[in-house]
């Protein structure tokens, strides 16, 4: 563990480095503050290889097919594509009815205005018109000579550095000059040149990245007909390339065809969409002939749709041969992916460089905002009223006085109006611009000595802070998956303190509460159940295999013995086990690997006979059922589209495949038409419970009704159930299907009517084989960190793509659900249904409006932590995906009746939906309360959602990274989540909260003071204290113990938020700042500034002190002060804070030594002088004591009498200790 | 409430508390993980009363002390700027202040209430006088006095960075309205020696002020702002003008005028003879002349004593408030039963 250490910290320290101080100030104003993100990716070495530009073409799109369930529950069965709903700059409603309507969009029309055309093989003619780029990529945003004026264009956006650049500017005129022209333009020069090493340090990468895409090789068909290779980024659209096995794809392709003479290319997409299995690409059957491996003979043109960010959608047609040839996705192959299990493909390029999807896509999502800043931002509205309020006194002030010594300006020794010399100026004014103006300078002027009452580094102290709390978060070992190796990740640094305000949870359930590790559980076979008995250690079976599964299933005894019953018992259970079996190898779309005689794999060290196999599918559950069959001796051996070999008990079978009909979400099931070698054709049929069992012939006997029960069972275990059958299909009905097949697949258009129309002819009187029960397991503590957020007081939703049986029986197994609860389930036909369903059941459960609906009154949850309790009868709210479709998608006042009732209940599980539905449930919360979300899922199905709610968290699961990616924070597992929240979210608000109080009051005390002063000095904006000291006292003097504090105090040990999870209700009832501690803060300042201002005015009152000598006694007495209010808060001292509290004081006397030592700065020598007299050391002690004493007081008054719960738990936690101790 | 004592000790007891493993590491390894043992102070009742106790007991002595300590300072301050003028001119201060023509001698009689110890400090005081002034304040070259007329600019003594095409030398306002009135002092018949030497910083005649610097066309303009200065003498010997120019804090203050090295009896008269020569007729500020015996809290300023008896005070009151609150009503110190939700439902 220690030697990775030093690398880890090192990567930190980029991350430190790179992205903290950068966003910092970005935030201020919009964006930027993702696009060091990059380095992270690298830094955390998940191996995303090659470049950026693919690498954050991960962070958007989302999966149609990575969970099985969303394919088959997607009501409009379109892929919907959430880039929409991320765009935060867009007004919330538009964004609401965007997102409705995509719902329903059904792909756009390929016109012929909006498509280009590309000549197959002439690159030329493709190019004539430049509507083409190239395949070169920059990602890069600067070159050498653009980056200075760029890069500090690009740095000036933000308002920040704006106010720093507006008050230097004001500060260089002459009339203005409070500061030296060095000292105010020391903090703006500081914080330009630190971003711009960041920006360009990163940009550098990228420019290396960059390089090293478009250099890379690729074969290109060229002029004499033969494929030589040529750099990526001189590639051009029409260029016809040749990828091998294991290479990149350097542009969106049309596929033309491959070394499968079916045309069939097996890619990875791991760069694009993150998931890891393989998927098939084909090549049109028409240009397959005319494609070899050293030749390409075709020309043609294709008319491709204008290039578009959905990777999910491809609409082209060819005109090849004369006649024309529709293209779609499976067409087509994107840049990034990787070309797998195939020898070679041939494509034609269609779109490059900029304009590939890979690179459409490679946009950052927005950054997100936490509520304590926004709220914090309130506030600083305020402090820009006490400024100009503060100003404009000083104006007034300079007015009237100007005004009442009018004539004698000329005679006061200390302002001579005029020039006294007797030179070309005498007479002229000095400076003197006439009352008005003289107001107007003054007001300036102390814009300028004020400037810091806008407390701007606060937002670096804050973004440090934040990198430092992200750092102990990262390292936590309590929130390391040691399983998978995987450890938290902070992928957004700006909504740490959100963690501790989470009112409401909503929870993937797949892969996020579950393992995703799909285990075949139980098995009915001709109405039989199988699974109970013990299983036998699959040793015995092994030993005849020449191949080896990736991981082992234990098998079931009985069945096993059942299926290796001699070959002529024939009983018609023993076949309608072997058609189960054979259903479950034949029957799905996964493509076995098979890795064979590889020297470093440990089987074959073993025994070099012995081949491993793994299953590669886009649905986990097929890999499981594969896996199962083959752990019962059914191998799935090969598969194209011709045929697939099976391995039953090491004899191979060769079985033909006529045709196959895909999963849809209509049919809710799929179908194959098998040949067996004794040419007997069989259709072989899987499918949910609900759409098979309406098509099978033998609908009403034993085996239908103890199958039935079976699936009853299993649904309430909380498996997920699959429904067998199978039919013997005679010639005539193989004709006549055969020739519906065949139109259907090669019809042009409407295919998938025609396709389901030939299903149907087959897909009837199935003969019922069995069902299947997979076990989706929970994670490891998920039902006990549900419990553990409930108490906390946040809402745990559950939105999952099952069915309602089975979302049900996983709420109840995760201790969502508890038997007492009420159950209101929602799952109407129909809009009016559905209506009246939510009416009855407000009614019924006396579940109260909230009022005036949407619109303006947004509505806060009231919190009340008793209250939720003592209800009673606790409410679950179970609903479906087809009815929030009716309720999201008009903004009826059902959908208010549902937000009330969901709100009203303690639970809700949403089932069947589909992935923008739950980005839909989402923003109906966040659109009707101010309550902060968290949506935490590990899929692509889940990346809408993430990116809707307030806090985003990836698991990183078997499901690709592209949750991950899209996540502000990732981690293993779900129980890890309770520490995030309860401990480390409790922690970062807590700290946040108070370090923002904190600044505000450490600005406006120093300010204030200054004010004070300059009424004293005739209005005259003068500052006792340097120049040095003013720019230095919020960079230095005070900043480090800021920072340490924010970054690691704590109110409670981790072991007492753990163990009373109430506490947690500080957060979202926001304890530790609120608009209430900001004006007692302020009142607090008012008083602690008066403090510090008159007790050395009055201690010096008649003596001879100068002004810079109480200057230096202002500076360290503010300092001091300030510090010790700091410690008087801090909760917990370890030795560090002692060191940045009490080294700050230190820190600052060094400072004041040597700015002091200096001869020609009017300061030298003061403190020197000072600090030999008693009276000195006094005073600062009485500034502190008297500063402090009401705040003291007061904190200590309402702890004894009036404690919050953190107090009560503070003080328990000091008892056990002492007790402990004794 | 002794933050800084206890923590450090749990810190230690924490690293060992980890046997077996290196310290380092397992201190690392805590550190990582938050959970380094922390001294946390808790606001016991105890604790409390005690703090504020101890505070009370700390700042009434020391109020006591700083008040006797003032007691015991002797100061004698006396305005004179109106009585030093003529009665003729009382109407008309500002012709008396700049005719030259009229003496501007005047006699102050005062009388020592209390015996004084030398060393006497004798101070000059102006009232509403901004030398704080921004305009005032940045109106000097601090490279001039230091290093005299060289290459640099003098453009920060406007408006009065020269006179006629010659640079002045001290240049700036600060300079120019060098205060000037002199204080001559006898007691009886004899005349007390005024020591005005050693009265500006040393570090600021070593440092700040060239010792190969003289005064150069310096109060040559059309308008005398005040005192001479001997072009003869090199700045840093120019006390008077060193300790002018360190500007002061506030519109009020005292500067040091010289230190007359003699005890001086009780009811003893000394007579000053002074020249009324500074102009601050024509804005109204005051002028007083000060003599004031020092202590080790440096003048007369009974604010430190007022101060922390009122602290020790309210201390004290709090204390017996928070006594008598946590007699008549204690809270079970810690009890999980009295947070909110415990609360809640206990009362429901």
């Amino acid at each position: 563990m220690i030697d990775v250490k030093p690398r880890r910290l090192l990567t930190f320290l980029c991350n430190v480095l790179g992205i903290g101080i950068g966003p910092v100030l970005a935030d201020f104003s919009k964006g930027h503050a993702l696009e060091s993100s990059p380095l992270l990716k690298e830094g955390q070495g998940q191996g995303q290889g090659q470049g950026q530009g693919q690498g954050q073409g991960q962070g958007q799109g989302q999966g149609q097919g990575m969970d099985s369930h969303s394919n088959s529950n997607c009501p409009s069965g379109n892929p919907l594509v959430p880039f929409e709903i991320c765009d935060n700059s867009k007004p919330h409603h538009e964004r609401r009815s965007r997102l409705k309507s995509m719902q329903f969009d059904d792909g756009f029309p390929l016109h012929e205005d909006n498509a280009r055309s590309v000549y197959i093989n002439d690159p030329k003619r493709t190019n004539q018109n430049y509507e083409f780029t190239g395949n070169e990529i920059r990602t890069s945003s600067y070159t050498l000579i653009t980056f200075l004026p760029k890069n500090l264009f690009i740095q000036f956006h933000r308002v920040a550095y704006l106010y720093f650049l507006a008050i230097a500017a004001l500060n260089q005129l002459p009339p203005l000059a409070v500061f030296g022209r060095t000292a105010s333009l020391f903090p703006l020069l500081f914080v330009l040149c630190v971003t711009a090493i960041k920006d360009g340090y990163e940009d550098w990468r990228k420019h290396r990245s960059d390089r090293f895409e478009n250099n890379r090789d690729c074969l290109v068909l060229q002029d004499h007909g033969i494929f030589l290779p040529k750099k990526w980024n001189r590639i051009q659209a029409g260029d016809v390339v040749k990828i091998s096995a294991d290479e990149m794809i350097p542009a969106d392709i049309v596929l033309l065809g491959t070394s499968d003479k079916s045309g069939i290319a097996y890619i990875q997409t791991m760069n694009l969409d993150g998931e890891s299995n393989l998927k098939t690409r084909f090549a049109r059957q028409e240009t397959v002939p005319a494609v070899t491996s050293e030749s390409c003979a075709v020309t043609g043109v294709i008319r491709c749709e204008k290039p578009n960010r959905n990777i999910y959608e491809f609409t082209a047609n060819m005109e090849f041969n004369g006649t024309k040839i529709p293209l779609n996705q499976t067409n087509i192959v994107l840049r990034g992916c990787v070309l797998k299990n195939t020898d070679w493909l041939i494509g034609v390029v269609v779109s490059a460089g900029q304009e590939t999807k890979a690179m459409l896509n490679s946009a950052a999502a927005p950054p997100k905002r936490s509520k304590l800043e926004i709220y914090m931002n309130r506030e600083t509205v305020w402090l820009s009223v006490f400024l100009f309020v503060m100003c404009s006194a000083v104006a007034l002030g300079m007015g009237l006085w100007l005004r009442r010594h009018k004539h004698q300006l000329e005679t006061l020794p200390y302002y001579r109006r005029t020039y006294l010399n007797r030179g070309p100026e005498t007479g002229k004014d000095h400076k003197y611009y006439g009352i008005p103006m003289e107001i107007l300078f003054s007001f300036l002027s102390s814009v300028i000595v004020f400037q810091i009452m806008i407390p701007i580094s606060l937002y670096i102290t804050m973004e440090l802070v934040r990198v430092g709390q992200s750092y102990f978060m990262v390292e936590d070992m309590d929130m390391h998956d040691s399983s998978c190796g995987s450890r938290f990740q902070c992928r957004s640094f700006n909504i740490n303190e959100d963690l501790g305000q989470i009112r409401y949870i909503f929870s993937d359930k797949t892969g996020t509460l579950t393992e995703n590790k799909m285990e075949f559980r139980k098995a009915s076979v001709f109405g039989k159940n199988y699974g109970n008995s013990m299983p036998v250690p699959p040793d015995t079976v092994k030993s005849k295999r020449r191949w080896k599964l990736k991981s082992e299933i234990p098998v079931d005894s009985d069945l096993m013995a059942l299926l290796q019953k001699e070959k002529d018992s024939s009983s018609e259970e023993r076949v309608a086990a072997h058609d189960f079996f054979i259903t479950l190898t034949a029957c799905n779309t996964v493509i076995p690997v098979v890795s064979g005689n590889r020297p470093c794999s440990y089987e074959t060290k073993e025994d070099d006979g012995v081949v491993s196999i793994d299953y590669q599918g886009e649905s986990p559950d097929e890999q499981a059922l594969v896996s199962a069959a083959s752990a019962y001796g059914y191998t799935l051996f090969e598969r194209t589209t011709g045929h697939l070999v099976i391995d039953k008990n090491g004899e191979k079978i060769r079985l033909e495949v006529l045709g196959m009909h895909e999963f849809d979400s209509v049919r809710k099931r799929m179908s194959v038409v098998i040949r067996f070698p004794n040419n007997a054709v069989k259709v072989l049929v899987k499918g949910a419970d609900t759409s098979m069992l309406r098509i099978l012939a033998n609908d009403d006997d034993i085996v239908w009704h103890a199958t039935q029960d079976h699936l009853n069972e299993y649904s309430l275990e909380g498996l997920r159930t699959l429904v067998l059958a199978s039919r013997d299909l005679s010639e005539a009905e193989l004709e006549e299907w055969q020739s519906a097949y065949l139109e259907a697949s090669t019809a042009l258009f409407d295919r998938a009517t025609k396709l389901r129309y030939a299903a149907s002819l087959i897909e009837c009187n199935l003969k019922l084989l069995g069902a299947t029960g997979i076990e989706d397991r929970l994670q490891e503590g998920v039902p006990d960190a549900i419990e553990c957020l409930r108490q906390a007081g946040i809402k745990v939703w559950v939105l999952t793509g099952d069915k309602q049986e089975t979302a049900i029986s996983i709420g109840v197994s995760c201790k969502l659900l508890t038997p007492d609860m009420e159950k209101i389930i929602i799952n109407a036909t129909s809009e009016a249904h559905c209506r009246d369903l939510l009416v009855e059941a407000k009614a019924r459960y006396g579940v109260r409006s909230s009022g005036k609906g949407h619109g303006n009154g947004k509505h806060k949850t009231i919190v009340d932590p008793g209250m939720e309790e003592d209800d009673t009868a606790p409410l679950a709210l179970i609903i479906d995906g087809t009815s929030l479709v009716y309720i999201l998608e008009r903004e009826t006042e059902s959908e208010a009746s549902l937000f009330d009732i969901a709100t009203a209940c303690r639970v809700v599980i949403c089932c069947r939906v589909a992935p923008l539905q739950k980005a839909g449930i989402v923003n109906l919360i966040k659109s009707r309360t101010d309550d902060i979300t968290l949506a935490i899922g590990d899929g692509a199905n889940d990346v809408s959602m993430i990116q809707m709610a307030d806090v985003g968290v990836g698991i990183c699961g078997q499901e690709g990274r592209q949750a991950v990616m899209a996540a502000d924070f990732a981690m293993g597992q779900f129980q890890f989540l309770r520490k995030l929240l309860l401990v480390h979210g409790h922690w970062n608000y807590q700290r946040l909260g108070y370090l923002v109080l904190y600044n505000f009051y450490r600005n406006a005390v120093f300010v204030f003071m200054l004010f004070w002063y300059i009424l004293c000095t005739a209005f005259s904006t003068t500052s006792a204290l340097t120049e040095w000291s003013c720019v230095l006292y919020s960079v230095i003097y005070t900043s480090i113990p800021t920072v340490i504090v924010g970054v690691m105090d704590k109110d409670l040990s981790q072991q007492t938020l753990l163990q009373y999870p109430k506490l947690y209700g500080a957060g979202y009832r926001q304890e530790a700042y609120n608009i209430r501690l900001f004006w007692l803060t302020m009142i607090d300042t008012l008083w602690q500034s008066l403090v510090v201002f008159l007790i050395p005015v009055l201690t010096y009152k008649n003596s001879s002190i100068d002004i810079w000598s109480l200057g230096s006694l202002w500076t360290i007495a503010i300092v001091i002060l300030v510090t010790v209010h700091l410690a008087m808060d801090v909760n917990g001292w370890i030795l560090i804070m002692h060191l940045a509290v009490w080294g700050s004081i230190f820190i600052t006397y060094g400072c004041l030594l040597v700015l002091d030592s200096i001869p020609l700065l009017p300061n030298y020598w003061t403190i020197y002088h000072l600090a030999c007299t008693p009276t000195y050391w006094i005073t600062i002690l009485l500034v502190t004591v008297v500063a402090l004493l009401p705040r003291f007081t007061c904190k200590v008054a309402s702890q004894v009498l009036w404690p919050s719960d953190i107090q009560i738990a503070r003080e328990a936690e000091a008892r056990s200790k002492k007790h402990g101790d004794r | 409430m002794d933050l800084d004592s206890g923590s450090s000790s749990t810190v230690g007891a924490g690293v060992q508390a980890i046997p077996g493993r290196p310290v380092r590491r397992g201190a690392l390894y805590q550190f990582k993980q938050q959970n380094l043992p922390a001294c946390k102070p808790v606001l016991t009742p105890a604790t409390v009363i005690a703090t504020f106790l101890l505070m009370s007991l700390i700042f009434i002595p020391l109020g006591l002390i700083t008040l006797r300590t003032s007691n015991s300072v002797v100061e004698i301050v006396d305005r004179y700027d109106i009585e030093c003028v003529p009665e003729e001119y009382r109407s008309n201060k500002l012709l008396y202040i700049t005719d030259d023509s009229i003496s501007k001698n005047c006699s102050r009689f005062l009388k020592v209430p209390k015996s004084m110890r030398a060393p006497i400090y004798v101070y000059y005081q102006l009232d509403n006088y901004y030398q704080n002034h921004r305009r005032y304040v940045k109106s000097r070259n601090d490279k001039q006095l230091l290093h005299g007329l060289g290459d640099n600019s003098t453009s920060s003594c406007k408006p009065l960075e020269s006179a006629g095409d010659l640079p002045i030398v001290p240049c700036g306002l600060i300079a120019w309205s060098l205060f000037n009135d002199t204080f001559k002092f006898n007691s009886g018949s004899s005349e007390l020696k005024v020591n005005r030497k050693n009265i500006a910083w040393k570090s600021d005649r070593d440092h700040k002020f060239g010792k190969d610097v003289y005064p150069f066309n310096f109060q040559n303009g059309p308008l005398i702002g005040g005192g001479k200065l001997d072009p003869n003498t090199p700045l840093s010997d120019q006390e008077d003008l060193i300790v002018w120019m360190r500007t002061a804090a506030l519109p009020s203050f005292r500067k040091l005028y010289g230190r007359i090295e003699e005890d001086l009896d009780a009811d003893d008269v000394i007579v000053v003879q002074l020249m009324n020569n500074y102009n601050t007729y024509s804005f109204g500020g005051k002028k007083k002349l000060v003599l004031s015996t020092s202590s080790w809290l440096g003048g007369k300023n009974d604010f430190f004593g007022v101060a922390s008896l009122f602290i020790g005070a309210f201390c004290m009151l709090i204390s017996i408030v928070f006594l008598l609150l946590h007699v008549k009503n204690p809270r079970p110190y810690g009890d999980a039963t009295y947070t909110s939700w415990n609360k809640k439902s206990s009362s429901s």
